[in-house]
């Protein structure tokens, strides 16, 4: 039969999906979810910075010595740091070359123009952008200390409160807090659907999933700069 | 009724098109968007001037041939096919803004006309069974659960009228690819391809130039058939599932 032919010389597996639109949007699913896992993990250690800076700091110091014994001082922190910065340059790449070609693939706008997708889904590629410049001022603020007013190394609580002590700290934080909300929202249940999880009568508790991880996100991440406004943090 | 109706004329693929503007009076609220538009046929025709071009074929919502952006939507207001549209759908006195397909993997033919053919090789990539044909075979012969039935048989309403592309800010093919795909794995008669199937189908809707799903719903709420968006996560299910399972050589 002349049907079964065309899967005859197939290229490996990492090629099958890095050439696909589907294979690729399964590797912003899953840098995404890894991403997402991380946030979950990063906005419980913030939420120690009500419990003080004794707490605060000793938790920073203890991310140099997880895994301890079996890693050696601070390996625990790179492997982190490692994974993290693949899950974003993947998901960003995959991002920016699948943009183009869904641009591509609509070339000529419809003269009547109409009501759109929800705020959420349109904001995704901008809201991405947003959030990877966030990263990097994260990084320079808290992490190199590059832009930090206090800059005290092993410090971390009080250079939290000298950040948000500063009108555009506040400002870009709350702001890249919003948009990585906005950004899981749509997210996670796209990479439900991407990863072939969702289905009709699994929906309605996928949307609830993605919602309430958005809100307690955004509104973990949030509360820190809110609480160092009005003094609860100091 | 009395309509102001703008509509895209363009001669060729490779000229340049334009809304134009026209006036039809006397259309009934009973007529289909089709009668309408062939009412001011025959007025361009009795003025001398070249009839707009659009595509057409049963009438009846069964062909998928019809296909016109109307004010914006795929098909138009209303859940079903751009000739199972009726005029009541509009008020008098109404303008109406009728314009092609747009996407890259469907170029203008001319006017409202589009080239589909895109749709036809990623059928011919897997859309069919290697059954043997001849006569029928024993109804019995092969038991489907009820479940999948239902299911095949929700997929395999799509006519290929190509709204979910048109609709679709990416060009995106997905909810066509996966309605064929869903439609013939899951039944024991898709069985033999179920993995070439899944993975040709994707690949050839990636090499006619079709955009990537970035999950916006338009597809599913332009189809007149009812297709949902939950097929998308069904079709990846299976290209995963048949990247894991196909053989691999080289
Ligand atoms: C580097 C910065 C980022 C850019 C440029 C970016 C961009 C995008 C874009 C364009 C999409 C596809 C949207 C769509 O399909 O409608 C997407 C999906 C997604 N993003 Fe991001 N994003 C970034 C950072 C993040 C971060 C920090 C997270 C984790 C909290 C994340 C989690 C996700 C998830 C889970 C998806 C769903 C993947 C899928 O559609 O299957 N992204 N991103
Ligand atoms: S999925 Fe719906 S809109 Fe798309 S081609 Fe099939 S019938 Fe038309
Ligand atoms: S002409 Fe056949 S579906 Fe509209």
């Amino acid at each position: 039969m002349a049907l079964a032919s065309r899967t005859d010389r197939k290229p490996s597996l990492p090629r099958t999906f890095w050439r696909s639109t589907v294979g690729k949007k399964t590797v912003m699913a899953v840098s995404g979810l890894i991403m997402i896992a991380y946030l979950v993990a990063h906005v419980m250690g913030n939420l120690k910075v009500f419990f003080g800076p004794g707490e605060f700091n000793a938790y920073g110091h203890w991310l140099r010595t997880m895994g301890e014994p079996v890693l050696h001082y601070e390996w625990g922190l790179w492997i982190t740091r490692v994974v993290l910065l693949t899950a974003v340059i993947a998901h960003g790449v995959s991002a920016y070359q699948l943009s183009r070609r869904d641009i591509r693939a609509r070339p000529t706008a419809y003269v009547h123009k109409r009501r759109h997708a929800s705020y959420a889904t349109r904001t995704m590629r901008w809201g991405g952008v947003i959030v990877a410049l966030f990263i990097v001022w994260h990084i320079l603020d808290l992490t190199t200390l590059t832009v930090n007013p206090n800059a005290q190394a092993g410090h971390p609580y009080e250079n939290v409160v000298a950040t948000f002590s500063t009108w555009y700290g506040n400002v870009i934080y709350i702001v890249a807090m919003l948009a990585v909300g906005l950004h899981i929202r749509h997210g996670f249940w796209s990479a439900a659907q991407t990863l072939g999880v969702g289905n009709a009568s699994r929906d309605r508790a996928l949307k609830a999933l993605a919602n309430g991880l958005a809100l307690v996100l955004t509104a973990g991440f949030v509360s820190v700069p809110v609480a160092v406004m009005t003094g609860v943090v100091s | 009724m009395k309509l102001t109706l703008r509509v895209w004329r363009q001669k060729n693929a490779d000229a340049p098109g334009a809304m134009a503007t026209y006036e039809v009076d006397g259309i009934s609220e009973d007529m289909s968007f089709l009668e309408m538009l062939d009412t001011l046929n025959e007025e361009l025709i009795l003025r001398g001037e070249d009839p707009v071009a659009f595509d057409h074929d049963c009438r009846e919502g069964i062909c998928g041939a019809c296909s016109l952006v109307i004010n914006g939507d795929a098909h138009g207001p209303e859940r079903t096919t751009s000739c199972q549209l009726h005029m009541r759908s509009f008020e008098d006195g109404d303008t109406i803004d009728v314009e092609p397909w747009r996407a890259a993997a469907f170029p203008v033919v001319r006017d409202l006309v589009v080239d589909r053919s895109a749709f036809d090789r990623i059928i011919q990539a897997g859309g069919y069974i290697s059954a043997p044909t001849g006569s029928a075979p024993e109804a019995h012969a092969t038991p489907v659960p009820k479940a999948d039935a239902d299911f095949a048989f929700e997929h395999a309403e799509c006519i290929g009228c190509g709204a979910c592309v048109a609709a679709c800010p990416n060009g995106s093919a997905m909810l066509f690819t996966s309605a064929k795909v869903n439609h013939l794995n899951v039944l024991p008669q898709g069985a033999p391809e179920r993995e070439t199937r899944v993975l040709d189908m994707v690949r050839v809707m990636d090499e006619e130039g079709f955009g990537g799903c970035t999950l916006t719903g338009e597809c599913a709420t332009a189809c007149p058939k009812g297709i949902p968006l939950p097929s998308i996560a069904a079709m990846n299910k299976e290209w995963l599932r048949a990247n894991r399972k196909a053989p691999r050589r080289g």
